[in-house]
């Protein structure tokens, strides 16, 4: 399970380079914002008005695009992002039971992280994996026939890697 | 010569184990001094099988799966290397029925190929149609589209050609072609089978596209859902681009075409098409008032062609076919072939391939080998969240765009999501209701507040809160939203909701017999 996020903690000369690197392309505003994710885990509040500046829009536009899309996050996660699917086909063989199984176990909500700091828990509808459901993404890897054991080997996993 | 072993790099087979199993089989190889040539193909499609082993044989391609990594000993010493026998072996792949029975037009080359070779893609019969279509007029290569009877794959089924000839028509400085790849409806995944196992095949169906109407610039916009699929269509266009398919000399044609993916960020509603537009442009996801057409004012303002992954990728064949070969396929107005997709609670869940014309009792029995759970199938809902409920007493409906929307259903991108007979429908419609409130872009008031309302009185029809009263709440909900939407997120999602309703009232405690 690869894709570590580095720790909170913004370097705002990085930051200013993500803008400036993006600020020409047609429509750059979400390639900027998922290259900002991507680099801090999550799109900071200080981001919003360097943001605006480099693309020439209102802090107000920024934020409006920030909060409209469930992919970007105003909080740092933990160190590994566990998405279940919620959708219909996930739903056919066990869904629910999974998400209620995922969040007793962890003992979060969605858009929570755990104390340990080890894995932020998310809904996704949908990972493209129907056939094989339950399904979850952990970081940039799908997982799927998630039963319950399954789920806490893959928690377990992932609390077990040492964090650099 | 080193022997072939396939071992797919697809999402689904990944997500069974697949790369341990290749790893496996390299370490075991090495061990043994056995030469062999890794190939990581696409999928097959036969998900059930994944993690599914091929090795090259003299007599064809020979298959083993569902492989774990703690198999892999045991296969060698059977003889993997020569396609020897063992508990796993499936013969030869061609010969599986799931796929020998199948009609495979655009998904014809995903799991044979490396989806990243160039060189495999040309030996598959690639880069004939954009050959054929770089030596005709525009005109001419959208007559062939239109011809081939092809309409939209993406939900709303709309004939390509004559979308096509709209953007050819229109004169502009800049005009553009748009994949929508988004696709997010449950239960469907064949635009990311294409885009992670034959990618090329969607270029070469996008390069059509812009040579047809005069377009240059070409974006894929892709859910940020599929990681797999992006990694692998950055890496298929650079490829493209250094092998000279794409650029601004295409095979020295001195026609221009460039191609770049742009990720989504996880909101249903922009697989709209003018929804995906302003989030192409960079906004927020909020639906378009139409006219004008995106033929005509589409990306920043430009004449756009914006098609479904399937719908592009389609037309590769038809233009090294024919578009009357395409056209051969099918039944009434629904020419050609869908990768229908399997999914949900079905045993051989997957990409079947077939002509309109299939019966949904072909496709969940024959094919899929009814429910995974082993118990009686309940009800099946077709073309994504917002398509109906289809109980099994239609189930020999053929699939066709007409006879479905006959009976209040749709084919839409072609998921078909199984639920045994423990499904309880009035969960499912409360779903469909939570599910809008949430991706709602919140532009009409019946979609925004009406999907938020509808949750709260199916939970008092369930509580039996007045529930006569509260049944009559949800028909006329329903017919706001229906009738007050701008779009199909709000002015459909009443489609499962009823469906679910009329057809297993008794799950939402009203007996059959009294029920509309
Ligand atoms: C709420 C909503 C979601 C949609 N999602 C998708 C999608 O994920 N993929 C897609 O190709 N079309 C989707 N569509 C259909 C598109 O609006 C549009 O019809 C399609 O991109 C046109 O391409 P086609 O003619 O090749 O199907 C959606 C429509 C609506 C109303
Ligand atoms: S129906 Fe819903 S999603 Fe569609 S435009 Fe209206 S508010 Fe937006
Ligand atoms: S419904 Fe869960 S992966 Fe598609």
């Amino acid at each position: 399970m690869s894709s570590h996020h580095p720790a909170p903690g913004v370097d705002g000369r990085q930051l200013q380079s993500l803008v400036d690197r993006h600020a020409d392309l047609p429509g750059a505003l979400l390639p900027m914002l998922h290259a900002i994710q991507d680099e801090f885990g999550h799109v900071p509040e200080q981001a919003v008005p360097v943001i605006a500046r480099g693309l020439n829009l209102s802090r107000a536009e920024v934020h409006g695009v920030i909060t409209f899309y469930h992919h970007f996050r105003s909080h740092a996660p933990g160190r590994h992002v566990v998405q279940v699917c919620r959708a219909e086909a996930c739903q056919a063989v066990g869904a629910v039971a999974l998400e209620a199984h995922a969040k007793k176990c962890l003992g979060i909500d969605f858009h929570e992280t755990t104390a340990d700091g080890a894995v932020t828990l998310e809904a996704v509808y949908c990972l493209g994996n129907c056939a094989v459901g339950p399904s979850l993404r952990v970081d940039d890897d799908i997982v799927g026939r998630v039963t319950p054991e399954r789920f806490d080997a893959i928690v377990a996993e992932l609390r077990a890697e040492v964090s650099a | 010569m080193n022997t072939r072993i396939y071992v797919p790099v697809d999402s689904t087979a990944l997500s069974l184990g697949a790369d341990k199993v290749a790893q496996a089989i390299a370490a075991e190889a090495a061990k043994r001094g056995i030469a062999i040539e890794l190939v990581r193909n696409g999928s097959r499609g036969a998900f059930f099988l994944e993690p599914l082993v091929e090795v090259q044989t003299p007599a064809g391609r020979v298959a083993y799966g569902p492989v774990q990594p703690k198999d892999v000993a045991a296969l060698f010493d059977a003889g993997l290397v020569t396609g020897g026998s063992h508990a796993l072996s499936l013969g030869l792949t061609d010969e599986i029925g799931y796929l020998k029975n199948q009609e495979r037009l655009t998904s014809a080359r995903i799991g044979l190929t490396d989806p990243l070779s160039l060189d495999d893609y040309i030996d598959h019969g690639g880069f004939v149609g954009l050959d054929n279509a770089l030596a005709m007029s525009g005109a001419d290569v959208v007559k062939e589209v239109t011809e081939s009877g092809l309409r939209g794959r993406g939900g709303a089924a709309f004939p390509t050609g004559i979308k096509w000839n709209t953007v050819l028509g229109a004169v502009a400085d800049r005009k553009y072609v748009v994949c929508n790849a988004d696709e997010g409806d449950s239960g469907t995944f064949s635009d990311r089978m294409i885009m992670e196992g034959d990618p090329y095949c969607l270029i070469e169906g996008m390069t059509i596209a812009g040579i047809a109407v005069g377009a240059t610039q070409g974006y894929i916009y892709l859910r940020s859902e599929y990681p797999h699929a992006f990694a692998t269509l950055k890496e298929a266009i650079h490829r493209a681009r250094a092998a000279g398919w794409l650029g601004d000399n295409v095979r020295n044609s001195g026609k221009a075409f460039e191609l770049e993916v742009r990720l989504g960020a996880g909101a249903y509603i922009c697989g709209e098409e003018t929804s995906l537009l302003e989030s192409l442009e960079g906004k927020r996801g909020i639906v378009r008032f139409k006219p004008p057409l995106p033929a005509l004012e589409g990306l920043f303002g430009k004449p756009t062609v914006i098609n479904n992954v399937i719908s592009l990728a389609s037309v590769p064949t038809i233009l090294a076919q024919g578009g009357a070969f395409y056209r051969d396929f099918g039944m009434g107005r629904s020419r050609g072939t869908l990768p229908f997709q399997l999914a949900g609670n079905i045993k051989r869940g997957g990409l079947v391939e077939k002509a309109f014309g299939v019966t949904m009792n072909e496709l969940i029995h024959d094919f899929g080998g009814g429910t995974l759970s082993g118990r009686p199938v309940r009800a099946v809902q077709v073309g994504g969240p917002l398509g109906a409920y289809v109980p099994a007493s239609q189930f020999d409906l053929p699939l066709d765009y007409e006879e479905y929307a006959k009976h209040g259903a749709m084919i839409g991108h072609g998921g078909i999501v199984v639920f045994d007979d423990t499904v309880d429908m009035a969960h499912m419609a409360r779903y469909a209701m939570e599910f809008c409130a949430i991706e709602s872009c919140g532009k009409c008031t019946p979609c925004r507040i009406g999907s938020t309302r509808g949750v709260e009185v199916i939970d008092r029809i369930v509580a039996n809160e007045q529930r006569g009263r509260n049944i009559a709440l949800l028909q006329s909900l329903c017919d706001t939203m229906l009738n007050g939407s701008l779009c199909a997120l709000g002015g459909m999602a009443p489609y499962p909701v009823l469906s679910a309703l009329n057809h297993f009232p008794e799950d939402f405690g009203v007996d059959k017999t009294e029920a509309a």
